[in-house]
């Protein structure tokens, strides 16, 4: 008897997202303590530099320290404010700048615990390297280079990133992907052939060609990642910083030309009061939350288990206007059971169904297992001697599959093309099922004829959504095998959500287009590709392109790989090949299709955390000139502007300044979370973010620095 | 109430006249067939281009369509100031010498740059040759100078290359400005404006003295001096001057003249772009800004100075031409300041502290229907501003009308953003720190503030109108104007071109519902609330200090 079970197929996401596992969020303790330390590394110019605006904050700060050390050193005139008061703004001004650090170095400080939590799977190990002449040598698993080729048995550690080159293993991935259950790895297979540095085989033995250099492999490119060492600004955030730097010199100008201009109607300008105004100017909010927001929103991507490559792709996402999928497992379940028999020529179910049992035996798909199920509930099994019998394996690319008698395996090249899968028996008869032209031409090959109510039968299952399957026994078609579809709950909704944020959906299918249709229709998706073959991936992501629209896809295999390097955002399954991996922009751990909406929700949320703060940010200033310029000019007339009835002059300045500082780190977790999002059009999500954000950052400051300035003169600080 | 009524008449003018006039620009710019004046201009306008070897290739690069208008206006600004240098004896009935080098250097680039300030008495100073062939002459060339940039940026916005200069020029020049002045200074000639190359007249006053009455090829002077939103007068009381401005339907039709170009730009922006609803929506926002600006102004005037109350009732009546009354005057300036003409029918020294501030406030904003095709410009830049703040709110990269706002359009935009401050602000802060021996300032106090920051907004806004009481005819006040003056133009003209050539090359994006749309209400709402707290946050301390300061001074004096 041969030893072939149903192969246990590559693992693919079950149940429903929100009961998934993910990776466990990495261990959070100690990482208050450490950004707070950081947040004191990180006033080090050199680093603060990098940051226009926080720059002349960190200025600003050195001139009020050296007037609260010196308070004549700027001005001579006795009304000038004094010690306590250049203290006092001097720690405020020291807290903005401690805020935004701490804001920057909380949201580096979850990358990091999650680097550090990868690079413990990383511990060096011993590899058993082949030499050529066929004996082992045990090297460290630094010394391994791209093509040598490892054994790795049962309970080792898979020493770095490579492809089975022989062997079949259970290997536990979950270092990774966070999923506990062994995933299979084989050779040959373009999906479950390619494994992982740091995860461990655990059971049998593999042969391993190594695909990596050391310290390039995909947890070394993790751990970059996650870190942030690799962080380069996204094209959006250097145009923020450009616009907020521009500003900040524009208010620099501002208040540096005040003094002449007071001083022609002999009011007085401290400096250290034109310090503070031009601190509450500039757009310090945003510009000291703005690298937290990029950071986090990496961060959000990872929590979903996905790395993105650079910061750039997640931006990318909130772009995109053309979602390419797959329908199986994407769209659909993975999965498609057999519904129905649907015998033609005259034969009867039972035999239909006793032939697509024995058809099937050795088919372990998902597909294969129902059909069986389905025909033994119809006590249809077979009675044929099936230990004696070989199968013909399907192909994804020719969409059939066959199983071969041991004497028959030396034609498995040709069974490959036939797009069928089917049993031969040891008494020479041939059992096939597949796609029902590729079955047509497998019975004309051998003479026979095609039942003229074969078409009739395929057309009614294609309207139905489902796959039809022929079904022979030597050169006889006996009938169709209905397979049906089952949508995954919920798409319908997250497709209508699509189209109202602007994202059109193609389904790509191996299905004929009648089938194709029904399904897209059901679904809900914008167009669809039948009987597409992965090139024809690339084709319709490039016509995409030529219409100026940003596509996004997902895929897995080697043939997916120009495809994904395409598409402007590719993100490839875990389970994927590492060619895939390689050209994608992301990869996602979970091997979960649908998640690609996610991605796109979180690369908008991104961007509108951005705009939404940059707006409060801005629209901050009108409170604030209110509140200091009247306090400054007081004496010139302007008093009247104090619309706040702020308490006194130095309480004003105060009260803003300590607004401008708490509203920092009031904001750290909006910026960490990123706004709430839901999907919506262009301007209904303008219309609610201008009411919260610009409308809330012209009213949110008065009421926050006439309540800080409240609490300022009740504590009598100045 | 008849001040309210001409607001109204004049708003509906300006909206009648826009969809006429920009549909006409919009043909001349997009080199659309014109059966009018095809068949007796297109030989004059090959003429020209062939004798200056112009082929009509359209630019492919920024620089293409920069150096020809850098060359041009250098060479157009060495032949006025070859004019007002030597000033010969010709076409020069007073027999008038030789502008002093400093003055004539600051006229020659104030009117090349669109601006005209004059700091010198131009009956007393220039002869009709120097008004003709010097002013009048760029009055033409800086109206079209500017024409063509709009259009070049427009083209470049809309995705389109950005055209070519001369060919730009000439048809600014032969197909608008020529043709509506002339109608505009037959108008002027039938009202009494004379038009003649014949000396002064003596006259006999009643007391019995002489008194020289300065006449001049004024009508023709006067109608492209309000179209090409120039404003250097003939006569240094500009259109308060009766030859200027002869009667009140004179004073509607100036009026007109200065917006009726700009809006026609905006409408012609809609056509260019295929959108007509966006370009109506722009007009809409100036409009409302400018409505309630020129409310301020006439109700501040006509309010009248309160501390003088008891013993004068009525509007503030001190500067201004009677002719016109308060209302009128306050109108006029809202106008020749929002537009960037700079003509005064009164002297905006003696506004109300609030009526000062709205010609203030329209220099530093530069959009109230702004200046000739740079106005449209400084406009759709605010646009792109807002398009980068509200469109990263709606979760994507942001677009404006097809493409993606990116960090070139952003350091482009905010440069033009930071231009305008540099030149005002810094030069305002060096000369009132040295003020007793620089400024000839001629008020005490926020008044004085006012006429320092006015002079240099006025300059780099190019505008041209003076808040007066400025001893302005100094070397100081010549040559740190000329900086705000030259700053104010080029650099912006210069990252405007860069900016519609790189904003051209990208790719077009299609439009889809996650597309933010510019052309709706709430967006024209944001755009109003983005310019008034960008342009004018920055100015905001010295509007304080000047006009607001000195508002509050006279609520508390009484």
């Amino acid at each position: 008897m041969t030893t072939l079970q149903p192969p246990i197929f590559p693992r693919m996401p079950r149940g429903r997202r929100d009961q998934r596992r993910y990776t466990e969020r990495p261990r959070s303790d100690g990482l208050l303590g450490r950004a707070v330390l950081q947040s004191f590394v990180k006033l080090d110019p050199r680093l603060t530099v990098r940051n226009p605006v926080m720059f002349v904050v960190w200025c600003g700060t050195l001139v009020t320290l050296a007037a609260t050390v010196e308070p004549r050193l700027f001005e001579l005139s006795p009304e000038a404010p004094g010690r306590g008061f250049n203290a006092l703004l001097s720690l405020i001004l020291l807290a903005t700048l401690l805020f935004a650090n701490f804001a920057e170095a909380l949201a580096e400080g979850r990358g990091k615990a999650q680097a550090d939590a990868l690079r413990r799977t990383q511990a060096s190990t011993q590899a058993r390297r082949l030499l050529p002449d066929g004996s082992e040598a045990l090297v460290d698993s630094s010394a391994l280079r791209r093509g040598d080729q490892v054994r790795v048995s049962q309970g080792e550690m898979i020493p770095a990133d490579g492809e089975v080159v022989d062997g079949v293993a259970a290997v536990d991935e979950s270092a990774i992907t966070g999923e506990s259950a062994p995933v299979l790895k084989e050779a040959g297979s373009d999906v479950a052939s390619s494994v992982t540095g740091g995860t461990r085989v655990v059971s049998d033995m593999l042969l391993i060609r190594i695909t990596a250099d050391p310290g390039k492999g995909f947890i070394d490119r993790m751990i970059a990642l996650v870190e942030g060492a690799e962080r380069t600004k996204t094209p959006n955030e250097i145009a923020l910083t450009v616009l907020l730097a521009v500003l900040t010199q524009v208010f620099l100008i501002a208040v540096a030309t005040l003094p002449p201009v007071a001083a022609y109607i002999n009011s007085p300008t401290p400096v250290v009061v034109l310090v503070a105004l031009l601190v509450a100017l500039i757009p310090t909010t945003i510009g000291g939350l703005l690298s937290a927001i990029g950071i986090a929103g990496m961060d959000r991507v990872a929590q979903f288990n996905v790395i993105a490559t650079s910061g750039r792709a997640v931006e990318a996402c909130g772009d995109i206007t053309t979602l390419v999928l797959d329908k199986t497992g994407t769209i659909t379940l993975g999965n498609r059971l057999a519904e129905e028999f649907l015998p033609v020529g005259g034969h009867s179910e039972r035999e239909l169904a006793t032939t697509a049992h024995a058809a099937s035996w050795f088919d372990g798909t998902p597909e294969g297992k129902s059909i069986v199920r389905l025909a033994e509930k119809l006590d249809a099994v077979t009675a044929l001697q099936m230990d004696t019998a070989t199968g013909l394996e399907f192909s994804a690319r020719t969409r059939m599959s066959a199983q071969l008698l041991p004497e028959l395996l030396g034609v498995q090249e040709f069974s490959a093309r036939t797009r069928m899968s089917g049993t031969d028996l040891a008494d020479g008869n041939e059992l096939r099922k597949g796609a029902v032209d590729a079955i047509k031409g497998f019975v004309r090959s051998r003479g026979g004829t095609v039942p003229d109510d074969l078409d009739e039968a395929y057309e009614r299952v294609s309207r139905l959504g489902g796959t039809p399957l022929a079904v022979c026994w030597n050169a006889e078609i006996q009938g169709v095998i209905y397979l049906k579809d089952i949508i995954k709950p919920g798409m319908r909704e997250r497709f209508d959500q699509l189209r109202r944020m602007g994202i059109r959906s193609v389904m790509l299918t191996g299905d004929n287009a009648i089938t194709a249709g029904v399904i897209a229709r059901e679904a809900g998706v914008d167009d669809f590709i039948a009987e597409a073959t992965p090139e024809d991936k690339i084709a319709v992501i490039q016509a995409e392109q030529r219409l100026g629209r940003l596509v996004a896809m997902t895929g897995d295999g080697t043939n997916d790989a120009p495809a994904l390097a395409q598409a402007n955002v590719g993100v490839a399954m875990n389970s994927g090949t590492q060619a895939a991996k390689e050209a994608a922009n992301m990869v996602d751990l979970d091997s979960d299709p649908t998640k690609l909406i996610d991605i796109v929700t979180i690369g908008k949320q991104l961007l509108i955390t951005r705009g939404a703060l940059t707006t409060f940010s801005i629209a901050n200033d009108v409170a604030k000139y209110f509140a200091i310029l009247p306090a400054l000019f007081g004496q010139a007339g302007l008093a009247p502007l104090n619309l706040m009835g702020l308490a006194s002059p130095q309480s004003a300045i105060l009260s803003a300044m300590v607004f401008n500082a708490l509203i920092i780190p009031a904001l750290v977790p909006l910026a960490l979370k990123g706004v709430a999002f839901r999907p919506a059009t262009a301007d209904e999500l303008l219309r609610r973010n201008l009411l919260l954000y610009g409308l809330g950052g012209l009213v949110v400051p008065f009421i926050g620095i006439k309540l800080i300035d409240l609490a300022v003169s009740a504590l009598r600080l100045v | 109430m008849t001040d309210w009524f001409q607001v109204v008449v004049f708003v509906a003018l300006i909206w009648a006249t826009a969809p006429v006039l920009g549909r006409h620009l919009h043909q001349v710019f997009d080199d659309q067939p014109q059966p009018l004046f095809d068949p007796w201009l297109i030989p004059v306008e090959n003429g020209v281009l062939r004798f200056i070897g112009e082929r009509g290739r359209p630019a492919e690069q920024a620089w293409d369509y920069l150096r020809p208008l850098l060359l041009s206006n250098l060479l157009f600004g060495l032949v006025a100031l070859a004019f007002l240098l030597f000033q010969p004896p010709w076409l020069n009935p007073q027999g008038l010498p030789a502008v002093r080098w400093d003055t004539a250097l600051h006229t020659a680039i104030s009117f090349l740059t669109n601006t005209d300030q004059q700091h010198y008495t131009p009956e007393q100073s220039l002869s009709d040759l120097s008004q003709l062939g010097a002013l009048q002459f760029l009055f033409f060339t800086s109206a079209a100078t500017g024409l063509a940039v709009g259009f070049a940026f427009i083209r470049g916005l809309c995705g389109r290359p950005l055209g070519n200069f001369n060919t730009d020029l000439i048809r600014a020049i032969t197909r608008v400005l020529i043709p509506l002045s002339f109608v505009f200074a037959l108008v002027l000639l039938v009202n009494g404006a004379p038009m003649t190359l014949a000396g002064p007249i003596t006259l006999k006053t009643l007391e019995g003295a002489d008194q020289i009455l300065v006449r001049g090829p004024v009508a023709g002077f006067e109608a492209i001096k309000q179209l090409g939103e120039n404003g250097g007068g003939f006569f240094g009381a500009n259109s308060a001057h009766p030859f200027e401005n002869p009667n009140p339907f004179t004073n509607l039709l100036a009026m007109v003249a200065m917006f009726a170009i700009p809006a026609a730009t905006i409408d012609a922006f809609g056509r260019f772009l295929g959108n007509r609803r966006q370009a109506t929506l722009l007009l809409l926002l100036v409009t409302v800004l400018f409505l309630a600006l020129a409310a301020l102004a006439i109700s501040s005037e006509q309010g009248g100075n309160p501390l003088l109350a008891a013993w004068l009732s009525g509007p503030n009546l001190e500067g201004k031409e009677v002719r016109f009354g308060a209302g009128l005057t306050a109108l006029f300036a809202t106008i020749t300041t929002g537009s960037m003409t700079g003509a005064v029918n009164g002297a905006m020294d003696s506004l109300m502290p609030l009526g000062g501030l709205v010609p203030l406030f329209n220099l530093f904003l530069q959009v109230i229907f702004g200046g000739q095709g740079t106005g449209v410009a400084y406009l759709l830049v605010f646009l792109i501003l807002t398009v980068f703040l509200t469109g990263l709110m709606v979760g994507r990269t942001p677009e404006l009308f097809g493409r993606k706002v990116e960090k070139g359009e952003i350091v482009w935009s905010s440069l033009i953003l930071l231009i305008h401050p540099l030149f005002v602000l810094v030069p305002a802060a060096i000369t009132l720190s040295y003020a007793p021996t620089l400024s000839g300032i001629s008020n005490p106090g926020s008044h004085g503030i006012s006429q320092v920051v006015y002079e240099y907004a006025s300059a780099a806004a190019n505008n041209g109108s003076g808040f007066e009481g400025l001893g302005d005819g100094t070397l100081w006040w010549n040559l740190s104007t000329i900086v705000s003056l030259l700053g104010g133009r080029y650099l912006p003209i210069v990252a405007l071109l860069l900016l519609a050539a790189a904003f051209a090359r990208k790719p077009k994006v299609p439009p889809g519902p996650g597309t933010l749309a510019t052309d709706t209400g709430l967006f024209t709402v944001v755009t109003g609330v983005v310019i008034l707290i960008l342009g004018a946050l920055t100015f905001f301390p010295v509007l304080a200090l000047g006009p607001i300061a000195e508002a509050f001074s006279l609520v508390n004096a009484r």
